[in-house]
């Protein structure tokens, strides 16, 4: 097997993985287990699986609240992602940030945040200290098609084409803002215009095929570590589930949904990867039966770790 | 102040200079330490406090934002989660405002929300509080908003000494604060150590500006130089008023305000924010809930009147504290 097809398989396998803790996830919040809000990824995992893969690990990666996915895709385990949404001690955020603030700094995940638009202005900061120390990093700022109507990520993108620094803002379009979609909230027809303001180079590209996403952000990533520039790209993408999990999603049809699923991420490639002959169903199967385990065993984890102590309570606001 | 800085060759300088000082000594000091604001670096910044910085650290270090307050202080408190020390001026605390969401939502909740992962270094400065006939939009007194959120520390100097050596605190340290400066204090003149003094004044301690024992005026900022005026005036009356000068909002020096109020068992509060919910109001709470029965009379307290601030000269006095209203207070409460 090559050093490519290797990658590929693991850019299957890290979906799969993703997919299967989310729906393991899923269930845990109807049993009770998670509190709050809980933002599903299903649907969307090509967008930051290929976008990661592109990347180096020393490149900065930051997004919204809907962020499991980015955790895990950048190498948090499943265990502590678990554990956060249990709101144990073993969480990435030691059980104080739960599902919409996953952080893990050792893998250059710098946060899950959750006030739309307002972790934009963060990534052009963490850009602008690559560059001040004189650091190739390129900054990977997620963020959904809901944010690009707040004032922060205008101001950002300002700040980022002003001063040519390495950020990839990517929207993922998933074309809801919760529950209303696209055409009723931007006055666009195509999103990825949003930048041309900022006189940015900008990229649609297809976020439901990793292949794809993969070699496009590649190409991006190239160009601008050789040429400090900031890059607007827009990832069509769909989610199958509801914005959290109180969302019967009575906004779309069910046909669309449909459409989308016929398009799912995993199972196209998995498709591409079987015709291509490499990988045999018995592989796949393997695959996700790894992938379910590891999910099945991060429920074990969280349920079995202690909760933060009680006396740890003020030992987080300020740091000595 | 101890008797040992009477040995030092103490130079008299403005709170302007002062101000100017500590951040050029920060940017020497610390590579990571860069400037940003409006108007900072070619024009030298809109009230002079980076004179002369930007042609002495050029335009890496002392940088010129365009006016997008919510983006130049999220862009520094991202380079301050992966290691800068960003000092971001706002021009005025008012224009905060614009990036509310920042200051009190991203920079004090990042430590909690990563579980201890990701600390915030960056200082917030710039002058707060009303100037003279700005009207509405450009008089706030923000310490009261930004005091009721955890993770931020606050300071309030109201000398050149205290500026400087807050400042150069504020900016080493390893969490979100903000330098809460006086427009209206920048050309007033104290002293202040030698230059070869690394003067470092740490965040949560009081200082007893003047001594007294029968009354003790507890004020930051711009209160301060009313309570010293107001205190001289009143020992002419027979008042010997105690000065206590709180220099930091938070942490606050519930001890030094406890020792004095032991002493002198009266009190007034002088600040410059409004009543409802102001520092003062917090200050009361804590003093009779810990020493109750040291109280002889109900705390007296001057902050401004509860209306937007009028553009009229004299409207806009009538709204302030004063030497005269903490005198009135002060009275009341030894009548």
């Amino acid at each position: 097997m090559d050093n490519q097809e290797t990658l590929e398989l693991k850019l299957l396998s890290d979906m799969l993985v993703i997919r299967r803790f989310e729906e393991r996830a899923s269930q845990q919040y109807q049993m009770q287990k998670i509190g709050g809000f809980c933002h599903l990824y299903i649907g969307q995992e090509a967008v930051v699986v290929g976008a990661v893969a592109a990347t180096r690990h020393d490149d900065y990666l930051i997004t919204a609240y809907r962020d499991h996915g980015h955790a895990l895709a950048r190498g948090t385990s499943p265990n502590a992602c678990m554990a956060e949404l249990f709101g144990k001690a073993t969480g990435c955020s030691k059980g104080l940030g739960g599902s919409m603030h996953y952080f893990d700094k050792e893998n250059n995940m710098v946060g899950g945040h959750a006030i739309v638009g307002g972790h934009v202005p963060l990534a052009v900061g963490m850009a602008f200290a690559a560059q001040y120390r004189g650091e190739d990093r390129v900054t990977l700022c997620f963020f959904g098609d809901g944010a690009i109507n707040q004032g922060a990520f205008h101001e950002a993108l300002n700040l980022a084409s002003l001063w040519k620094l390495r950020v990839i803002f990517i929207c993922e379009n998933n074309q809801f803002a919760m529950g209303t979609r696209v055409n009723r909230s931007t006055g666009l027809r195509e999103l990825f215009h949003r930048a041309d303001g900022y006189d940015m180079t900008t990229m649609q590209i297809d976020g439901m095929d990793v292949r794809k996403v993969k070699e496009d952000l590649g190409k991006v990533v190239e160009i601008i570590r050789k040429e400090p520039q900031p890059y607007f790209i827009e990832a069509r993408t769909y989610r199958y589930r509801g914005h959290s999990m109180s969302d019967p999603a009575t906004y779309r049809t069910k046909d669309e949904l449909e459409e989308y699923k016929g398009q799912d991420p995993i199972e196209q490639l998995r498709a591409m990867l079987v015709a291509e002959k490499k990988l045999t169903t018995e592989q796949f199967e393997e695959m996700d039966e790894r992938a379910k385990r590891l999910a099945n065993e991060s429920v074990k984890f969280a349920d079995e770790s202690p909760e933060p102590p009680l006396e740890a309570l003020y030992d987080y606001t300020f740091v000595k | 102040m101890n008797g040992s800085l009477n040995q030092l060759q103490m130079r008299t300088i403005t709170y302007r200079q002062a101000l100017n000082e500590a951040l050029d000594e920060e940017l020497a000091r610390d590579p990571n330490v860069f400037l940003m604001g409006e108007e900072v670096a070619e024009y030298n910044g809109a009230y002079k406090i980076s004179q002369g910085l930007w042609q002495k650290y050029g335009a890496k270090r002392v940088i010129d934002a365009p006016i997008s307050e919510t983006g130049f202080a999220g862009l520094g408190i991202g380079a301050a989660m992966v290691g800068l020390r960003p000092v971001i001026e706002f021009m005025t605390f008012s224009f905060s405002l614009v990036a509310f969401d920042q200051v009190v939502n991203n920079a004090p909740n990042m430590l909690t929300m990563s579980g201890g992962q990701f600390n915030v270094p960056v200082t917030f400065r710039g002058p707060n509080g009303p100037a003279h006939m700005l009207g509405a939009t450009h008089s706030h007194a923000t310490e009261c908003l930004f005091a009721n959120f955890p993770g931020l520390k606050i300071c309030t100097p109201a000398t050149p000494r205290d500026a400087k050596g807050l400042l150069k605190t504020a900016i080493r340290d390893k969490n979100p604060v903000l330098v809460l400066e006086c427009e209206l204090l920048y050309a007033s003149k104290g002293e202040v150590e030698p230059l070869e003094t690394d003067l470092l004044i740490p965040l949560g301690e009081a200082e007893v500006k003047r001594e007294g024992s029968d009354v003790t005026i507890i004020c930051y900022a711009q209160t301060v130089p009313m309570a010293l005026a107001a205190a001289k005036k009143l020992q002419d009356e027979g008042i010997n008023a105690e000065v206590l000068d709180l220099r930091s909002i938070k942490p606050l020096d519930l001890n030094a305000i406890l020792t004095s109020v032991s002493k002198t068992h009266r009190v007034v509060i002088a600040e410059q924010d409004r009543p409802f919910c102001g520092i003062g109001s917090e200050i009361c709470y804590q003093i009779q809930r810990d020493i109750f029965d040291e109280l002889d009379a109900p705390i007296g307290r001057v902050s401004q009147e509860e209306v937007p601030m009028p553009y009229n000269e004299r409207l806009e006095a009538a709204v302030l504290p004063n030497e005269q209203k903490i005198i009135a207070a002060v009275k009341e409460v030894c009548g």
